[in-house]
């Protein structure tokens, strides 16, 4: 591409980056629906969808097209414009926080990193960035509707957010700590010289922030056994009550894309990311150079399933806590454990040197 | 890029400034208010302090305005009335403003070279590491008044807690 500048090369590469990880995020959102349904219907000794397609597979495409010929519907007594802008909040900050996600080995073609749309030296801090911005979106769609079981529902969110935010960020300090970087891909850096036995979660030590940081994740997602804003038996459907069609169809994207990042930002910060958990037993360009550049990204994939695969296992298990109970759980446990471990992990560091 | 950068989010700062005046409803000004705070993190970034823009963004856009909105969401705050505001604002306040800023771009465009110029390229190409610089500075330069700061924030909250705490 000798006719192309730098920075047109740059620009023609970052577009086509973010088109493919784009086009694949809400593909997996779509097919993440249908396995939950699959998986949940497996658990509890039914079928799940089978009708469209072999195995159901093609059930995402019918939800689809029915979420978008459906009526949009929009309450008389709403705050208009906050609740048009609410659903596209949520969407955009879920899909957003993907461009630092590095989910591939390092590669450079034309000075442009080929497997991370970008890469800086605080991603971290911009996932969670994104992530506190992303509370907008639920806050004002509950309160927009005008509705009192939508703005009880966002009200939950809002302060289970708030207060899950802490224990969040507060478990990811000793991985930055080991790493002594917010870059992620320092990060999995650090963790991919010996495969499995250097991963933050077993050779890092960092296993109980890795218990904090899942939790709070199931928190933060509003998910089972946490999806109190959403309980159905008392409010009806929590913030997204009055939202019908592709606004509906939006809340429900940005639920599973944000399920999806936080599985991404799991499996990087404590499972390696594409690094392969074999370690150096395999040469590193095992099976030529296009094979060897596909495998990190087959690794990752892995163990983003198996994480989301996870979360469907939890919900199928775990019953709904109650409110009180997950605010005391929130600050009176998992902070100060978190908290301990961050000292924990900085006096062995300090001792080591 | 810089240029379009700095014009793009600094005609959005002013614009959601200027929104913020103008709305009647809490609600929009506070969200205009974080526009505002969102664009600042982009100008920051763009000159080269990365570490500074994603605290803006996590601390006032992502904490404090969002317990902005809680609270004008349990409040159920209405819209206000538009009202002719005071005579001595007009007569004092307009005047007041456009002289202050008169005086302000005469300073700068008369004294600018004696304030000085930084060399920002090092943290534009990433040749210096700004958070370990930063850390340099707030955890071994300066820990001191960093811990008695942060002491001082927590004398504050617990202050918070004996005031908004139920008589016994």
């Amino acid at each position: 591409m000798s006719h192309l500048t730098d920075f047109q090369t740059f620009v023609l590469l970052s577009i086509l980056k973010i088109v493919v990880v784009l086009v694949i995020t809400l593909t997996a959102v779509a097919y993440t629906v249908l396995l939950e349904r699959k998986v949940l219907g497996r658990m509890q000794n039914r079928w799940g969808p089978s009708r469209v397609g072999p195995f159901g597979l093609l059930q995402p495409l019918a939800d689809g097209i029915k979420l978008f010929l459906k009526e949009d519907l929009m309450p008389m007594a709403s705050e208009r414009p906050l609740f048009i802008i609410a659903p596209i909040v949520a969407l955009t900050c879920a899909l957003v926080s993907i461009a630092v996600v590095p989910f591939g080995a390092v590669k450079h073609i034309d000075g442009v990193d080929m497997f991370a749309i970008s890469d800086i030296n605080i991603g971290l801090l911009v996932i969670l960035g994104i992530t506190s911005i992303g509370v907008y979106g639920i806050a004002l769609s509950g309160w927009s509707s005008n509705n009192k079981f939508a703005l009880l529902g966002s009200l939950r969110a809002t302060s289970q957010v708030i207060s899950y935010e802490l224990a969040l960020g507060l478990s990811l300090v000793g991985v930055v700590l080991r790493s002594g970087s917010l870059r992620l891909r320092d990060i999995v850096a650090t963790q991919s010289t010996h495969g499995l036995l250097s991963w933050n979660i077993f050779g890092g030590f960092q296993i109980v922030a890795f218990f904090i940081y899942l939790m709070a994740a199931y928190a933060e997602t509003n998910r089972a056994p946490f999806d109190l804003p959403e309980a159905e038996s008392e409010l009806v459907a929590g913030y997204h009550t009055e939202y019908s069609s592709m606004k509906f169809a939006m809340f429900f994207m940005a639920e599973y894309a944000n399920m999806i990042t936080v599985a991404c930002v799991a499996t990087l910060l404590f499972f390696g990311g594409p690094s392969s958990p074999l370690g150096n037993l395999l040469p590193a360009d095992f099976g030529g150079p296009i094979l060897s550049a596909i495998f990190p990204v087959l690794w990752f994939v892995a163990k983003v399933f198996a994480f989301l695969l996870l979360y469907i296992w939890v919900r199928a298990t775990l019953p709904r806590f109650r409110y009180d109970q997950l605010m005391s759980f929130g600050w009176k446990f998992l902070l100060p454990v978190a908290i301990l471990n961050i000292i924990a992990t900085s006096l062995v560091l300090a001792l080591k040197g | 890029m810089q240029l379009a950068l700095f014009i793009i989010f600094g005609l959005l700062a002013v614009a959601g400034a200027v929104n913020f005046l103008l709305q009647r409803h809490p609600i929009n000004s506070a969200l205009s208010l974080v526009v505002v705070m969102m664009s600042l993190a982009v100008l920051y970034w763009s000159l080269g302090a990365e570490f500074l823009a994603a605290a803006q963004v996590i601390v006032y856009s992502g904490a404090i305005m969002v317990l902005f909105v809680f609270v004008v969401m349990l409040l159920n705050a209405g819209e206000e009335e538009r009202t002719h505001g005071s005579r001595a604002a007009y007569i004092a306040g307009f005047p007041g403003a456009a002289a202050i800023f008169c005086l302000l771009s005469f300073v700068f465009l008369t004294n600018g070279k004696a304030f000085g110029s930084t060399d920002l390229t090092s943290h534009l190409t990433h040749a210096v590491n700004n958070i370990a610089e930063i850390s340099q500075v707030l955890f071994k330069d300066l820990l001191l008044p960093f811990e008695v700061t942060s002491i001082l924030i927590l004398v504050a909250i617990l202050g918070a807690v004996v005031l908004a705490r139920k008589e016994q």
